[in-house]
């Protein structure tokens, strides 16, 4: 069967002109909607010897999709041609829900997009929040957000360690993966109460403040992590096994990459240079040192090692995070955003009217609209907020670095091996809930 | 190795003060939106703007989304000459040698909500574009697949639109057409 889907994409590719001509595999990307590749799958086989391709259906529920990622592949005999992603399986419309919810109960609803990395989207929604009320917000909850979202980027690597293992047959990294996240999770519940969707950064600060013993906690989680990277080392980056599988696999460009959108490590394994963290700050990171890592090749072991190194400077990041944390408030004293303390509803009618104002109308935000980014552990997370003076977003908009970050994959599978798909599937990293919001 | 640089030798942006003050860019007018820089694209020229932002060196389109404005009550940041319709798409551009952001409005009538599609100059919007397709039913002309991304494709409306009322559509499980 041959598919004629793809209309040539080439005729006014001028080089001159846009950065389409950076994409010389842009014909790998299937163009064929699902009631068409049904139909095709109904139809008798062609009696010509010479159609060789096969289209074949992978997902959404394949163990290796990471969720609900639907391939469609163009193969011939076990090599892939063209490939498709289809999306939407967990499409719960959460920017539509996003408008009906006040900008306090906005990161309840965001924190469940990218569930590997919850509190990076809870981040994001508030700082952009914070820019469009303009309020500061005091040292202490900013270095709590840097401790708390540090700690995420180690659960997320590690979560992808455990995945990627398990993806390629290392099925004891999942174990071992799964084990150190755990960890990390369990610092999560002391501090925000829950291990996923915590709701813990919120519109001017933190919802509470750190624990007693949290630094014990952390210097626990610390002196624990290092050893055990060794040891993914010694069970992976080092041995032939998995280098074979995975160097020289899904290589992609540093222009194709850009021209495709790409950002975090996809685009960093290219050898571009480029971590919001330390090229557009936020936070505090301007005072704490780190490395930005890149590859060279491209290729899905330099997104393993990269990933797998992020974790290394994440822990060095911790680290000063402990020495410099700041004593203070853990949210804003601003009575405009932040909730009256319990002990003065009891002795204040005004605050007992400020805390239901506040919980039931909600806070008012001046007009206007802005675009905030934060590097996430999948690349750059941003969020687009449209205020029209109410209490709840007029838009509120989630540019999600994994939704961005798929295109790459029919460029990176084209002309690859289908057991190669698994392992780009997997160094691309997508977070469903992300993808599809 | 591609380290960003800090030389700001690829400048060479237009930038200027017309005669009634309003600052502009590309020949665009420009506001500033809590700091950040917005330049505001008439929709006929907006590929001709986009080619001119990538030759300036905003190197990546991050972000193309839109804004549903049917409902809005607010006072709405237009600089003159600028008339405001029901749509308006909303792309971010980033330079990696100028670690800088710009970001780009344009206005979309709702009796006609097409724009020029930027696949041809920035690749990366295909999905980005098909979204805002999906969702606010904008069609993206020259773009290679403009087909529902997000939601089934047989779905009807767009449910980023304000007049598509939350929990007022029935759930659809008819079979798909064909």
């Amino acid at each position: 069967m041959t598919v004629t889907e793809n209309k040539s994409e080439t005729e006014s590719a001028s080089p001159d002109q846009g950065q389409l001509h950076l994409l010389p595999r842009r014909e790998s990307v299937l163009r064929m909607s699902e009631v068409r590749a049904a139909e095709i799958a109904e139809s008798e086989p062609l009696a010509d010897e010479n159609d060789q391709t096969m289209l074949m259906n992978m997902g959404p529920s394949h163990p290796s999709t990471h969720g609900v990622l639907r391939l469609m592949l163009e193969l011939d005999g076990e090599t892939v041609i063209r490939s498709k992603p289809i999306i939407g399986y967990l499409h719960t419309g959460m920017e539509k829900t996003g408008e009906t919810l006040t900008y306090l109960q906005g990161p309840t609803n965001v924190t469940r997009m990218d569930y590997a990395a919850p509190l990076f989207n809870e981040l994001v929604f508030s700082l952009a929040v914070e820019e469009l009320i303009g309020i500061e917000i005091p040292e202490r909850a900013t270095w709590i957000r840097m401790l708390m979202t540090e700690m995420n980027r180690i659960a997320s690597h590690l979560l992808f360690m455990a995945t990627n293992g398990m993806d390629l047959g290392a099925v004891s990294m999942m174990i071992y993966g799964w084990r150190e996240r755990e960890q990390v999770l369990r610092f999560f519940e002391k501090v925000t109460g829950l291990r996923m969707n915590h709701n813990y950064i919120r519109v001017g600060g933190v919802a509470a403040d750190l624990p007693d013993g949290w630094r014990d906690d952390v210097l626990h989680l610390l002196e624990m992590l290092p050893p055990r990277l060794e040891e993914y080392d010694i069970l992976m980056t080092g041995q032939p096994i998995w280098r074979e599988r995975l160097q020289g696999v899904g290589v992609i460009s540093s222009e194709e990459a850009i021209a495709l959108s790409a950002t975090g490590p996809i685009l960093r394994s290219t050898g571009v240079a480029w971590d919001l963290r330390r090229d557009m700050p936020y936070l505090a990171y301007p005072e704490v040192d780190f490395d930005v890592v890149v590859g060279s090749y491209g290729d899905s072991f330099d997104r393993y090692a990269i990933r797998l190194n992020e974790i290394r400077e994440s822990i060095r990041i911790v680290h000063q995070i402990l020495d410099k944390m700041p004593k203070g408030d853990y949210r804003s004293e601003d009575r405009k955003v932040t909730p009256p303390p319990r002990a003065r509803i009891d002795e204040s009618m005004e605050a007992l009217i400020h805390h239901f104002k506040i919980f039931t109308e909600g806070f008012k935000v001046p007009e206007g609209e802005v675009y905030v980014a934060v590097e996430s552990p999948r690349g750059e997370l941003g969020c687009y907020i449209v205020s029209d003076g109410g209490p709840k977003p007029y838009r509120m908009h989630i540019r999600g670095p994994s939704f961005v970050n798929l295109q790459t994959m029919p460029h990176m599978m084209a002309d690859s091996l289908i057991a190669d798909a698994v392992a780009i599937i997997s160094s691309v990293d997508p977070i469903l809930g992300e993808v599809d919001r | 190795m591609t380290e960003p640089t800090d030389d700001a030798e690829t400048e060479t942006e237009i930038e200027e003060t017309s005669e009634d003050g309003v600052e502009t860019a590309y020949g665009c007018a420009v506001t500033h939106s809590r700091g950040q820089r917005v330049i505001h694209v008439d929709r006929d020229r907006w590929l001709d703007v986009a080619s001119e932002l990538l030759a300036d060196g905003w190197n990546m389109c991050v972000d193309v989304t839109a804004v549903d404005y049917l409902a809005h009550v607010g006072r709405r940041e237009l600089p003159p000459g600028i008339a405001p319709e029901r749509f308006e798409v909303v792309a971010s551009f980033i330079s990696h040698a100028r670690r800088d952001r710009i970001r780009a409005r344009i206005q979309i009538p709702a009796d006609d909500p097409t724009i020029g599609s930027l696949y041809r100059i920035y690749p990366g919007t295909d999905y980005l574009e098909r979204e805002v397709f999906d969702l606010f039913g904008i069609t993206f002309i020259g773009h290679p697949d403009l087909s529902r991304i997000l939601m089934p494709e047989n779905w009807e409306g767009h449910p980023l639109r304000k007049d598509y009322v939350v929990g007022a559509i029935p759930v659809q499980f008819k079979a798909p057409a064909n």
